[in-house]
């Protein structure tokens, strides 16, 4: 309904809020890692361990695949992925462009859920592509690890001698 | 296991790994080849046995039999452009295409299919190819498929594509079985991340070994940057040397002199060469119609277990739909199954949280079909544009249009029908927005009223073609139908890039046949002798 407001919010504020969040790099030191760790319990329910100590492991594992898959990228892609988080950290386009008002590590999984719907349904394909980007990165690096092919059927590669 | 490449190393293979040069170096070649898959390998080959030095530069690392783990977390990164997540310029179309010795030939599915004759006749009518007839062809594709041991598949084909075939036949519709390239093969279906048992005849075990033996030099992790030019000539060919990671350049810079250079780098880093080079290009056909058979994915639901992750990848296909309209009429799509894998299928997959958990716990389960829709030869799909971003990196554009989704919900409808007609309890298309169907009768009302959009669909692509098209004249392409550049003397282009349309199959084999023709009129022509028996 809110067209206007939309457009402006994610095409003219958020385009100059990045310049800022560019400038500043606020998904360096940390950053990337505390918008990972909260995503991640979200995206992956069903498939993490239920609680408990293996399953903050688990969500680190994961976070550390996603930044050993980046560094796989290409140096244009890992600009734009740079891009993508900075614009996630840096707290006034967190809350204009996804739409998320507390800091991530206290959203709650509705609030993060209704995040990735917004971008995955967005008119923008600057945020759709946002989110795929984020769908592959978290979904590769967890299905990159053996110790999740059980829970799906997979038995991994066969032997060869 | 043997491994080949490393005992021919061992005997005294030229290698020479970019990555590890310390100072800026100078080589020089009669001929050097720029790529080492499809089409630079067997152009090496040739030329190396007509007696011609040659030199193959490859960006990607070399990597043998010993390297190939079955590990997607492996072979991604390894092998492929871009660690497999090459996108086109609005990221909605994925590519999967590779970068290593070998090129894609080392992780492609060993799907071999003769140009179709459909597809020559089009060259020679629209595009004024008269030389390139099915008849011209077919030594060349002879030979090549003796050379790359390419025959008819033996082996059942394995669930996900026995399924394919079973509904298929219930609906009348044809299919055949695929002929592959291997040679005492395993069956094992991890072709895509190099074959660990040296069964694929790809590149790095054929050619490229053929050209290493008469004395030609491979240097690996090596970017072709630009040509430089003087008049009608290629003289230089400069290069910058990557660090191991293959991402930095290391500062080594290296600078190739050759009579004749061969670029064969693949439809989106051979324009991107060329632009890079700001190679003459008076018509502006250069970087311009780019096709990538565009592929929508439909996934089934069977109550056994289909383990697509087993056995020959890709060994049914059907090209009814190919066959159903005039060729440059509504878009016609080949059908096939691709192989799944944890990482690829989890990150094709529409969703997150529990509904993707749900969809992943029943993965031995998922049965998937592709369509490749055939591009190139309506009037509305002109494919796509290659230009460069501020680095000098290539980016594909290829808008999507309203001719190409009409193709992709006959084909997701198609697809869908076959699936339940082979048993599936239950179809999805690959899109954000469908809740999946558990009846054909359901799936054709839901797949009618299907937004059908960039980024809503899923679309990949494996097949890059064109861009440096062939044509009869420089006013209509960049290169003749014999790869020689237009306004070039001494460049050749030996590549899926010279095709003025897309092929409407896996275009491996047309690759080696066109270039074993190509590579063999050049072997003449630089070597004033007849031209060579190529086997």
């Amino acid at each position: 309904m809110t067209t206007r407001r939309d457009f402006l919010k994610t095409g003219l504020a958020g385009g100059a809020l990045l310049g800022v969040a560019g400038c500043t790099r606020p998904s360096a030191n940390g950053g990337r890692v505390m918008v990972l760790s909260a995503l991640i319990p979200v995206m992956l329910e069903g498939a993490l361990p239920d609680a408990g100590e293996t399953r903050q492991k688990a969500i680190a594992t994961t976070v550390a695949g996603v930044d050993k898959a980046i560094s796989g990228l290409s140096l244009a892609t890992q600009k734009e992925i740079d891009e993508l988080f900075d614009l996630l950290v840096f707290a006034p386009t967190r809350m204009l462009a996804a739409g998320v008002w507390s800091p991530w590590p206290e959203a709650t999984p509705e609030a993060i859920g209704k995040f990735l719907e917004n971008w995955r349904f967005s008119r923008f394909d600057l945020l759709k592509s946002g989110y795929a980007a984020l769908h592959d990165l978290v979904f590769g690096a967890w299905y990159a690890r053996p110790d999740t092919w059980a829970a799906i059927g997979y038995p991994g590669p066969p032997k060869v001698e | 296991m043997h491994d080949p490449f490393r005992a021919g190393l061992a005997s005294g293979w030229k290698h020479v790994d970019a990555s590890g040069l310390t100072a800026d170096q100078r080589f020089e070649a009669d001929v050097v080849i720029v790529g080492s898959g499809a089409g630079g390998g067997v152009t090496a080959e040739i030329l190396a046995r007509s007696g011609l030095s040659v030199i193959i530069v490859e960006e990607g690392p070399l990597r043998t039999s010993d390297d190939f783990r079955m590990r997607e977390s492996e072979a991604y990164p390894d092998l492929y452009q871009e660690s497999a997540a090459r996108k086109t310029a609005d990221k909605a179309i994925n590519i999967l295409q590779g970068r290593c010795v070998g090129g894609s030939t080392t992780v492609n599915w060993t799907s071999s299919f003769r140009t179709p004759p459909a597809t020559l006749q089009w060259w020679q009518q629209a595009h004024g190819l008269k030389g390139l007839s099915v008849e011209a062809l077919a030594p060349w594709f002879m030979a090549m498929e003796q050379r790359l041991h390419i025959g008819q598949w033996p082996i059942p084909p394995n669930e996900n594509n026995a399924a394919l075939a079973r509904g298929a036949a219930k609906l009348g519709i044809p299919v055949a079985v695929i002929r592959r390239n291997v040679k005492m093969c395993w069956n094992l279906g991890y072709c895509g991340m190099g074959c660990p048992t040296n069964a694929k005849q790809s590149m790095l075990l054929t050619t490229i070994p053929g050209a290493l033996e008469q004395g030609a030099t491979l240097i690996s992790r090596l970017r072709a940057e630009r040509f430089e030019f003087s008049g009608k000539r290629a003289t230089i060919l400069d290069a910058i040397a990557l660090k191991a990671d293959g991402l930095h350049p290391s500062g080594v810079k290296v600078a190739l002199h050759a009579r004749h250079f061969v670029l064969a780098g693949g439809s989106i880093n051979s324009p991107a060469l060329l632009l890079r080079s700001k190679a003459p290009d008076p018509a502006g056909r250069l970087a311009k119609r780019t096709f990538l058979h565009p592929v929508v994915i439909s996934s089934a639901l069977f109550d056994q277990p289909v383990r697509a992750y087993a056995g020959a990848p890709q060994s049914v296909y059907s090209d009814h739909f190919l066959e159903q309209f005039p060729i440059d009429g509504p878009l016609g799509f080949k059908l096939e199954a691709p192989p799944l894998h944890p990482v690829l299928f989890s990150t094709t997959l529409q969703g997150w949280g529990e509904g993707h958990a749900r969809l992943m716990k029943n993965f031995a389960n998922v049965q998937t079909n592709l369509a490749l829709i055939r591009d190139g030869f309506h009037p509305d799909s002109q494919g796509g544009q290659v230009s460069l971003r501020g680095d000098g990196s290539p980016v594909l554009d290829y808008p999507l249009n309203a001719t190409f989704w009409e193709a992709a919900r006959r084909a997701l409808l198609a697809m869908a029908e076959i699936q339940f007609a082979a048993g599936a309890t239950w179809v999805t298309p690959v899109h954000e927005r469908t809740p999946g169907y558990t009846s054909w009768a359901e799936a054709r009302r839901g797949i009618a009223e299907l937004a059908l959009e960039p980024l809503i669909c899923r679309v990949v692509s494996a097949h890059v073609m064109g861009g440096c098209a062939m044509a009869d004249g420089p006013e209509r392409g960049v290169v003749s139908d014999e790869g020689r550049h237009f306004q070039i003397d001494n460049l050749s282009i030996h590549d899926g890039s010279v095709f003025p349309t897309s092929i409407g199959a896996n275009p491996q084999l047309s690759i080696y046949g066109l270039v074993a023709r190509n590579a063999s009129l050049l072997a003449a022509a630089l070597t004033g002798k007849p031209r060579p028996a190529i086997l």
